[in-house]
């Protein structure tokens, strides 16, 4: 029994350990650096126009990509989960391949399809329409990357759930949205907010993809990763590290929310696989 | 589901809900993907070759498997003792511990990236320790896989941790009884149930270190045949408007990564049907 609690505490002790050393240490970085140069460059580099136009824009594009995902993520999930088609599981699959697709091949697609020399890119520019290296490419690819994060969350809960309730609802005479806004939206409403939550730190947090399709262009298409990098290269490392305190903070927010949602939403654990 | 009688659909709203769902994943999923392989396609075999096999090419391919390899035997080790640990034991703590898992995957890439970097580099905290028994980690292959470690542990924690919390004590506690000592239970009673997830676990996070690129870019030095990754290679290519080589490159990776996830999906598939067996 003695050795068994030795062994116990030795893994506990070598996880935290492990973890400090991993983990943690790296964030406490980020900090220390920031504020290197002391509180007056940091509050500084807050303040400067372009920093302050990158935050703008950061929260810009991902309160127009978080919405439109959150809708997708419904449409797919009422689809997949209340009825039943053939081509289910192929459907899904398909839902799931932003996942796999890595962000700077995201950002590639979608150069070769609106770019100077891509598929739709010639066609557009004839008309006088220029997607890539515009806020709109940001968003667009943005779209591509988050596109799963809300679906995923809700399809195997809904699943779960089944369909007699809703069932139930539209044979006393509800009408659809009055079925999904009185009986399907408060059993998903946890699983919704876990899905926003991921959706928007990816969102705001993206760099790959949304570096190749942005162009960079200060005080225009540069979010804050991307001034992030443009500070780090200009030997700004102080400027660079105040800049990620912002999306350092907000991952932080994230998980805070995240273990809430999982405490008021028990199981929402199995939902989730890795993504 | 062809087994069941079809179900009259007494639900309203499967049309505009399966209509918007294919309609935007056909403009925001497939549509791209095809401008990829159209613009591989067009640019013909013998250019395509000769991108993806040049020299510079492959060392990107050798410098990116090789660290996602060594990253992924870490985290082998570290994210199943802490899948266990989260799992089978209570300790002050714990829920912070189990938060700080999925910090790789809340951190933006790019931040992780400077942190890395400067924590690494010779002048950082670690650096420093490193530099003076004389081993290089950043602007080398360990830097290279400890970035991807980074951003690649929560794969495997948060695969494994949900199939050994639903793993049943009872073969433990009769293992115990017969006289196993702790190690020959985990090894012959434990390892076996969670192997599938565990490999799951190992595989996703393998496709997602060798498309990984802001976590890296800082710490890789990236200098070519010697620390450049493919991802960044596909960059460099794209920033010189060589929008050929970009796609053929991204192609190979595209494939690599659907390859990786068909594997997973086989994995997982088996995963089930284990599952259903004990």
């Amino acid at each position: 029994m003695n050795k068994k609690s030795t062994g116990r505490c030795l893994l506990i002790g070598l996880s935290v350990v492990m973890t400090l050393v991993f983990l943690v240490v790296p964030l406490a970085v980020i900090f220390t650096s920031a504020f290197g140069k002391g509180v007056g460059h940091y509050i500084a580099t807050l303040q400067e126009p372009d920093t302050q136009h990158a935050i703008w824009l950061t929260m810009l594009t991902a309160v127009i990509v978080v919405p439109i995902n959150l809708l997708f993520g419904i449409a797919a999930a009422w689809a997949i989960t209340k009825f039943s088609f053939p081509g289910k599981r192929l459907l899904i699959a398909l839902i799931e391949v932003p996942f796999s697709v890595s962000p700077i091949i995201a950002g590639v697609v979608y150069i070769m399809l609106y770019g100077a020399r891509g598929l739709l890119g010639p066609a557009l520019a004839s008309v006088g329409i220029q997607l890539m290296f515009t806020v709109t490419a940001i968003v667009l690819v943005m779209l591509f990357v988050t596109s799963p994060f809300v679906a995923r969350e809700l399809i195997p809960l809904m699943q779960a759930q089944g369909t007699d309730e809703e069932e139930t609802a539209v044979s006393l005479g509800a009408s659809g949205w009055q079925t999904f806004r009185r009986v399907t939206l408060p059993n998903i409403k946890w699983a919704l907010l876990y899905g926003v939550l991921l959706c928007n730190a990816r969102a705001m947090g993206e760099f790959g993809a949304v570096s190749v399709v942005s162009g960079a262009v200060r005080g225009q298409t540069n979010t804050l990763p991307l001034h992030i990098d443009l500070l780090y290269h200009d030997y700004n490392t102080a400027g660079a590290f105040a800049a990620a305190t912002i999306l350092t903070l907000l991952a932080l927010i994230t998980l805070v929310a995240k273990a809430f949602v999982e405490w008021r939403f028990p199981g929402g654990r199995k939902a989730q696989s890795a993504h | 589901m062809t087994a069941r009688p079809k179900s009259r659909r007494v639900l309203p709203g499967f049309t505009l809900a399966l209509g918007t769902t294919l309609l935007y994943l056909g403009i925001i999923v497939l549509l791209p993907l095809c401008g990829l392989a159209f613009n591989t396609a067009n640019n013909g075999w013998a250019r395509f070759w000769q991108v993806v096999a040049s020299d510079r090419a492959m060392a990107t391919y050798r410098i990116t498997l090789g660290a996602a390899a060594l990253a992924t035997l870490f985290n082998a080790f570290y994210g199943l003792l802490m899948a266990w640990v989260l799992v089978r034991y209570e300790f002050p703590g714990k829920r912070l511990l189990d938060g700080l898992m999925d910090l790789p995957f809340a951190l933006p890439t790019a931040v992780a990236g400077i942190a890395l970097s400067a924590l690494y580099a010779r002048n950082g905290w670690f650096g420093m320790g490193f530099d003076k028994v004389g081993i290089k980690v950043a602007y080398a292959m360990p830097g290279i896989a400890i970035a991807m470690a980074f951003t690649s542990v929560p794969f495997v924690v948060r695969t494994v941790q949900p199939v050994l919390e639903d793993l049943e004590t009872e073969l433990e506690q009769a293992a115990e009884t017969l006289g196993a000592r702790p190690w020959q239970i985990f090894r012959r009673v434990v390892f076996p149930a969670i192997l599938p997830a565990y490999i799951a676990g190992l595989t996703l996070g393998f496709a997602r270190c060798i498309g990984e690129f802001g976590a890296i870019i800082y710490i890789a030095g990236n200098l070519p045949m010697v620390t450049e990754i493919t991802s960044l290679l596909i960059f460099i290519r794209l920033e010189e408007y060589d929008y050929p080589a970009a796609a053929a490159l991204a192609f190979v990776v595209l494939v690599a990564a659907f390859l990786l996830m068909l594997v997973t999906n086989l994995i997982q598939a088996w995963q089930r049907r284990y599952a259903k067996i004990v």
